[in-house]
């Protein structure tokens, strides 16, 4: 006890830092407890989340303006109308660890234009297209590989080709190395969009959001 | 109508409007909106896009203040919307005005205060041209408003600026902004706005799911060592009442936040006062030893955690909050209660079976009281300490008296040294931190005050140098403030951190030279004070506080003068410095 000490003349009086009980445990940087002796942060894992939007100027730009002021890594994006023209889907792809996965639900969740979100489990079907131009020099191995992956051509001229691609992103990434043999000009790919497998909604509307379709 | 003081129309005119006109413009919509709100005061500033709004408010019985910068009128709105609950409403004009509103959207936004801003736009058809005064006021304050609008037409826009109001104040608050184009505004509609509404996606949680309170309350029941840390949300909630009695019950000690300030009473024997960056000794070591936190309404902010790493590392945590989105944010919660505060204490309440043993640990809390006071070294001789005056002023006012500050040293010593027992009586800007706040937001809050409740402002020099034009408008309106500038020639803050981590260097930071600020005061029509010495600070106050209309202090203090206890940035909290030596 230290009361009837003279205050130092800067600063306060008591026990100084090294003198004090302490806490036995820590947590990580991510604010989990831990053992102290384990620092181990939670790893980033790829996961798509959806969420279900009313069609309203600026959206796009709220959801997009999200990952990037909350500095959340996102590998795609996707918007499109839905079965209801005042809905449109988001579908965005994610690097990210666990706690973070579910900030970002959380925080699309806030926005006010969203109407449901979710992580998307594994068995969902998603598919992403691509569009590849290559240098039409091999015109028939080019088709060839086209139609091992079960690919269209949209255009075939003299000079270029250009081939539609459907699948999963491995598909996909594998599909463009095989045409990597060929002079590949330009790729426009468009993300990935998905859909909860079977019987499962994707999005769950709340009644008081639901509008005539 | 910039020359009329502040007191509404009715009375200027000695008639209410009983039966209103019906609406014809955009404009008389937007108005109608705010009238059928409650809406009393509005804090502005007058331009070229926003002129058919005011044109508007011409025949309305709500209150216009002219501010004498954006800035000052979106803070006063803000301390406005602190002191009373319900938004407080600023206006601007687009480009310029609109971005100087910027500043204190983003700290309504961090604080989460009730806040609305009208801005004026361009006309529809030249948006997107870079035409005169044109700013993407929308894109601009997307990141810093709970939500935006862009009002799209004459018959809509009433109903929009109702909802920007309703979404400020439902849930957790926050600002929200309409930007008007002077087309639709000035467009002839009949349609009269609704009554204020959020909209149907927007459904915040009232209650926490009654299987999560339960197994809490079973932590909480089974601690050694509780702690209920509260913060801004208990009194945005209106929940203090209820955190009383549940502490006071339970006997368990409560710990603020900063914004949490006035959530309960600093002279109850339970409060350990407040925590974090500048908190008390006492409140630090609580949080870093507690075995179990009930945290109600706190968002915790690094100035209140630290280091993640060492906060509360024993504690299970369980944090009641409105926002879902915080709960496991920057600090993870074992148990998450989703709800209205005063909701979830009264939930909590109920399903505590038993008290927590706390005799021990209350002993312990109070053993930390003795040994870390705030008690501070005077020499009458040597300069004047400012928690002195803060004391002084403190002594010489009634308890509900509202405190404002700017933002830096003074703020904390205000924080430290008066003693707050009541909800809405301190007004501050916390999670932003924008020096400048202190004499807008005084304005704001002496007219969301009670007429008998004392107003008086605590401010540094480079604070009180960012803003105090707006004394033109106190001194216009014969409001009755007291402003202490705690002058010490320095951004003092910066400073103090400058002799604890940059080697003394104080690189812009030295003033050398401020205006005599009682002399300033005087020319904006207020009356100006000074102090150097302790035998001034007595009778200097009492007549300060005594003068009707504005007066500014200017307060002398100890230009060395730190804040401690101190815990550095990102540190330990367990490990607060209490002197230059503990950094």
């Amino acid at each position: 006890m230290s009361s009837d000490e003279e205050p130092p003349k800067r600063g306060l009086k008591g026990p100084a830092p090294e003198e004090r009980a302490r806490p036995e445990g820590r947590r990580n940087s991510q604010g989990i407890r831990i053992d102290p002796d384990v620092e181990a942060e939670q790893l980033p894992r790829r996961t798509t989340i959806t969420a279900l939007v009313s069609n309203q100027p600026g959206v796009l730009s709220e959801v997009s303006g999200l990952f990037s002021r909350r500095q959340f890594n996102i590998e795609s994006l996707t918007v499109g109308p839905t079965q209801n023209p005042d809905w449109s889907r988001v579908t965005v792809v994610v690097e990210e660890p666990d706690p973070n996965v579910e900030q970002i639900e959380k925080q699309l969740d806030k926005l006010v234009p969203v109407i449901h979100t979710r992580e998307l489990g594994d068995d969902a079907v998603r598919r992403e297209l691509v569009l590849v131009k290559v240098s039409a020099d091999n015109p028939e191995r080019i088709h060839a590989i086209t139609e091992m992956y079960d690919g269209r051509t949209l255009d075939a001229g003299p000079r270029t080709v250009t081939v539609e691609l459907t699948g999963s992103e491995r598909v996909i990434d594998d599909a463009l190395d095989a045409f990597r043999q060929f002079d590949v000009r330009e790729i426009a790919r468009t993300g990935h969009t998905a859909l909860a497998r079977g019987e499962t909604k994707t999005s769950i509307a709340p009644d008081r959001v639901k509008t005539d379709e | 109508m910039s020359s009329e003081r502040a007191v509404p129309r009715e009375e200027r005119d000695g008639e209410q409007d009983s039966d209103p006109d019906p609406v014809t413009t955009g404009a008389e919509s937007v108005v109608r909106a705010l009238e059928n709100a409650g809406v009393e005061y509005l804090f502005g500033v007058q331009g070229g896009a926003i002129m058919p709004v005011y044109d508007a408010l011409f025949d309305s019985g709500m209150t216009h203040v002219t501010m004498a910068h954006e800035q000052g009128a979106v803070h006063a709105a803000d301390a406005y919307g602190i002191v009373t609950g319900r938004p407080g409403i600023c206006m601007a004009t687009s480009g310029p005005g609109a971005t100087n509103l910027v500043t204190g959207i983003a700290d309504a936004d961090m604080d989460s205060d009730p806040v609305v801003a009208l801005t004026g736009q361009v006309p529809t058809d030249f948006v997107g041209s870079d035409a005169f005064q044109e700013t993407d006021t929308t894109g601009v304050t997307r990141p810093i408003t709970k939500e935006n609008y862009f009002a799209s037409d004459a018959d809509s826009v009433g109903d929009t600026v109702g909802e920007a109001f309703a979404m400020a104040a439902r849930g957790r608050q926050g600002p929200t902004l309409v930007d008007l184009p002077k087309d639709v505004t000035n467009g002839d509609t009949d349609a009269e706005p609704g009554s204020a509404e959020t909209p149907p996606t927007y459904e915040p949680a009232e209650t926490a799911e009654p299987a999560a309170v339960e197994r809490a309350s079973e932590a909480f029941a089974d601690a050694d060592q509780p702690v209920i840390l509260a913060g801004g949300g208990v009194i945005k909630a209106e929940a203090s009442e209820e955190l009383r009695a549940f502490a006071t019950d339970h006997e368990v000690p409560v710990v603020t936040t900063m914004p949490g300030i006035g959530a309960f009473p600093e002279n109850h024997p339970l409060s350990l006062e407040w925590a974090g960056m500048h908190g008390t000794g006492y409140a630090n070591m609580a949080l870093t030893l507690t075995d179990c936190l009930f945290a109600v309404g706190t968002r915790f902010d690094d100035r209140l955690t630290g280091g993640v790493e060492t906060f509360a590392p024993d504690a299970e945590i369980i944090h009641a909050d409105i926002d879902p989105a915080e709960i496991s944010k920057n600090v993870e919660a074992e148990y998450g209660l989703v709800g209205d505060a005063a909701a979830v204490i009264e939930q909590f309440d109920a399903a505590l079976d038993e008290s927590p043993d706390t005799d021990e640990w209350r002993a312990q809390c109070e053993e930390w009281k003795r040994e870390y006071p705030l008690d501070y070294y005077i020499d009458e001789d040597d300069p004047l300490r400012p928690e002195f005056v803060v004391e002084a002023v403190d002594a010489a006012t009634d308890d509900d008296t509202v405190v404002t500050t700017g933002v830096g040293q003074h703020q904390m010593w205000a924080s430290q040294y008066w003693t707050f027992t009541e909800p809405r009586t301190w007004v501050s800007s916390h999670g932003l931190g924008a020096m400048g706040y202190g004499v807008p937001a005084t304005i704001g809050a002496r007219l969301a005050a009670d007429e008998d409740q004392s107003v008086v402002c605590f401010d540094g020099d480079g604070s009180f140098l960012m803003t105090c034009q707006e004394l033109t408008v106190a001194a216009r309106e014969e409001m009755d403030i007291t402003v202490f500038v705690l002058n010490n020639e320095y951004i003092g803050m910066v400073r103090q951190w400058q002799d604890g981590f940059f080697e003394g260097r104080h690189m812009a930071s030295d003033y050398n030279w401020m205006p005599e600020f009682d002399v300033l005061a005087e020319a904006f029509g207020a009356n100006g004070y000074r102090i150097d010495d302790y035998d001034e600070v007595e009778d200097t106050i009492e007549a300060a506080l005594a003068d009707d209309g504005p007066s500014v202090v200017d307060v002398h203090i100890d230009p060395q003068a730190d804040v401690f206890p101190m815990v550095p940035s990102g540190g330990d909290n367990g490990l607060f410095a209490l002197r230059g030596d503990h950094l």
